[in-house]
């Protein structure tokens, strides 16, 4: 049982005052008024849409008008205002007919800008796939269309993917909702001048910043991202979202553009932990067009409400008390780690010796599989070309000069360092071991009985933008990537739920990690600490005045 | 690849350290030659004696993992080593989209992407400064 008042005495700690809402009096809200009907949970909008209470297309039109209302975070590259709201008509008349497809009908959702889209431009925020078309949709897009959701549009992000601030992609950078926030705006040094709030936007973090922003702005349902290192979970707690990465395996990643072929999964960003499970429930499974996805079924679940945690065993890896956790974060670790013990769950200290080196090992592992995997863009085929005409050799030089940045370069040359001959077993095959190492020290931790390992996310809440820059890109991956990446070269599942609010007003993630193809765990443990620590909702004016300024406009009748 | 005007003197940079000038000039050779070897294979240049300060750190960086003993450890290719890979049937399962495939190529003629004159290996470093002028 869990002993009552630990959710309470968590929600006045982390919770600035008034902002926490329980959950039944939100619905109520949002039935009364439909004022924050872009607001609730994919599971919410979706019985709305079934009972008929929101139709399709109006929900379509209501999240892009708060697209265009928020631009300025710089979410999405892309918005495919025509074909969503085609998709929506369609999904309209499958209700009026009685055959929605399923809880994804009339959704809309986002998609990171690496996955490929049918008709739609995919530019993994490069010069070198601007303008590009896809001739095919990713499978995990083809799986959401397949089941009704309405595609708003792509997300930015680093390019290539390659980054942990969403700043480095050519359609410059994404900024944090958060930033706009009430809570942020109360916490931080009151300003006088305009150009402070301009130098005060905080990151969204990455590489899949666009996805979080736009979940966390309300501008859609769902988003996918993708994670190599934590371009999921970093931006998701930064963003104060739902992050899931999957274990690898699970879900296809036929039409990801390929960063690190032995790491990349999709994920998932959601509002709250059930959504996740209803996102992986719809695109989990083997693929034939990707030799990596197991073929066992896999059965959508839907998340149990724990009662009991007693039974339950939590890890705390110390290597994860790295240098430079800020001790706000080492104190809502402790904290969480305290509400399991509390709540009848057995807490253990647990090691992961390797921990320290795994993410020099994924810097090696990530540069070299990149130097493999850019050489795919030459210029020929698709892509930017370089007008460059002596050779054919000549003009990939050119073209791939013109069209990667500084990071996707660097990376490349690092790679193609690390793979020389001379340079083979000395890095790769080096770092293929400590790889082992890494990953079998998850398998010791679990098979020692623990469940679920208990971790922060990030080191620190998000930074302005103005500060993240001053660093370089390899730099900072080192450091915002370090307790994440772990999970990506040992395959595991791993979530990042948002906790609480800094000091400063912003969203702070843990992260939990679990046994391989072991989600419905993960997430179920996942989603009783959600609920215990009542993440506050973000106070968001634009969105507020918007909201209710469609309402005043264009009152439906369908909603009541 | 590619270096124009600007890359000359990231390498003269990137040579200048350490050493009597002799054993500086060999080793600056040879830096200079495994640079030059580097911009080739990945077809992509340095740009700047920033960009090889940034290798520089990468390597750096990397050379922690030899704190780590590993003696005795197999490398891993892959998480799913213990499962069977997935191989499907040996059947065409789609085609016939030559059209879709050469609708993102910039130059092509009838069904066939145009590349420019091939064999032609990229000019030595000494030859290098008109090369690339024609792009940014």
């Amino acid at each position: 049982m869990v002993p009552r008042g630990i959710a309470a005495r968590w929600r006045r700690a982390a919770a600035a005052p008034g902002t926490g809402r329980g959950r039944s009096a939100g619905v109520r809200r949002w039935r009364r008024t439909g004022r924050i009907m872009l607001r609730a949970s994919l599971r919410q909008v979706s019985a709305a849409l079934k009972e008929g209470r929101v139709a399709p297309t109006e929900l379509c039109q209501r999240c892009l008008a708060l697209i265009k209302n928020t631009k300025f975070l710089n979410a999405y590259i892309t918005v495919a205002e025509e074909t969503a709201l085609k998709q929506a008509e369609e999904s309209e008349e499958r209700y009026k007919r009685g055959q929605p497809l399923g809880i994804l009908d009339g959704i809309p959702i986002a998609v990171k800008d690496n996955f490929n889209t049918a008709g739609i431009e995919t530019t993994c925020a490069s010069n070198m796939l601007k303008g590009y078309i896809s001739p095919y949709n990713a499978t995990v897009v083809q799986k959401l269309l397949d089941q009704g959701a309405v595609l708003l549009g792509k997300t930015n992000l680093d390019e290539f993917a390659m980054g942990s601030g969403s700043t480095d992609g050519v359609f410059g950078p994404v900024r944090n909702p958060w930033s706009y926030s009430k809570q942020y705006k109360e916490k931080s040094v009151p300003k006088s001048h305009s150009e402070d709030e301009e130098s005060n936007w905080v990151i969204t973090g990455g590489s899949s910043g666009g996805s979080a922003a736009a979940v966390s702005s309300f501008t859609c349902f769902a988003a996918l991202g993708s994670d190599t290192g934590g371009s999921t979970r970093n931006p998701a707690a930064h963003c104060g979202v739902v992050g899931l990465k999957p274990t690898y395996g699970l879900i296809s990643r036929h039409g990801l553009i390929p960063l690190v072929n032995s790491m990349d999964v999709p994920g998932i960003l959601t509002r709250s932990v059930d959504d996740a499970a209803v996102l992986l429930g719809s695109l989990a499974g083997h693929d034939p067009k990707d030799s990596t996805t197991i073929q066992d079924d896999f059965k959508p679940f839907e998340l149990p409400n724990l009662t009991d945690v007693s039974k339950l065993s939590i890890g705390i890896p110390k290597e994860y008390h790295a240098p430079g956790l800020s001790s706000e974060i080492l104190a809502l670790w402790s904290k969480a780690a305290d509400l399991f013990k509390n709540a009848g769950a057995k807490v253990v200290e647990v090691s992961l010796p390797h921990t320290p080196y795994s993410i020099v090992c994924y810097h090696v592992l990530c540069t070299a599989e990149v130097a493999s995997n850019m050489a795919r863009f030459d210029g020929l085929e698709y892509g930017h070309r370089s007008d460059m005409k002596d050779s054919t050799e000549s003009m990939y030089a050119a073209t791939r000069r013109e069209g990667f940045n500084d990071v996707v370069r660097g990376r490349i040359l690092s790679g193609n360092y690390f793979l020389l001959k001379q340079n083979y077993e000395k890095y790769f095959v080096k770092a293929q071991k400590v790889r082992r190492l890494i990953a079998n020290d998850f398998v010791k931790v679990f098979r020692s009985g623990v469940d679920i390992l208990l971790t922060p996310t990030t080191l620190s809440d998000a930074v302005p933008y103005t500060e993240f820059i001053q660093e370089d890109n390899r730099t900072r991956s080192a450091q915002d990537d370090i307790l994440t990446q772990a999970a990506n070269m040992a395959g595991l599942p791993a979530i990042s739920v948002p906790t609480a609010l800094s000091e400063r007003g912003l969203p702070v993630g843990l992260q939990f990690i679990g046994r391989s193809f072991q989600e419905k765990q993960l997430l179920t443990v996942a989603k009783w600490f959600e609920k215990q620590v009542q993440f506050p909702v973000i106070q968001l004016e634009e969105v507020e005045r918007h909201d209710s300024d469609v309402f005043q406009h264009q009152k439906s009748a369908s909603f009541s | 690849s590619a270096p124009g005007g600007a890359s000359r003197g990231h390498r003269g940079a990137a040579t200048g350290t350490g050493g009597t000038a002799s054993t500086a000039n060999t080793a600056g050779t040879g830096r200079r030659h495994l640079l030059e070897h580097l911009e080739h294979l990945a077809l992509v240049d340095f740009r700047d004696a920033e960009g090889v300060e940034r290798l520089q750190k990468a390597i750096q960086f990397a050379d922690q993992l030899h704190e780590v003993n590993t003696d005795g450890v197999e490398p891993m290719d892959s998480v799913l080593e213990d499962r069977c890979l997935y191989l499907r049937e040996d059947d065409v399962t789609e085609g016939n989209c030559t059209k879709e495939l050469l609708e993102n190529a910039t130059e092509k003629v009838e069904e066939y992407f145009v590349a420019p004159p091939g064999n032609i290996p990229l000019p030595k470093l000494e030859e290098q400064e008109t090369f690339l002028q024609g792009s940014q």
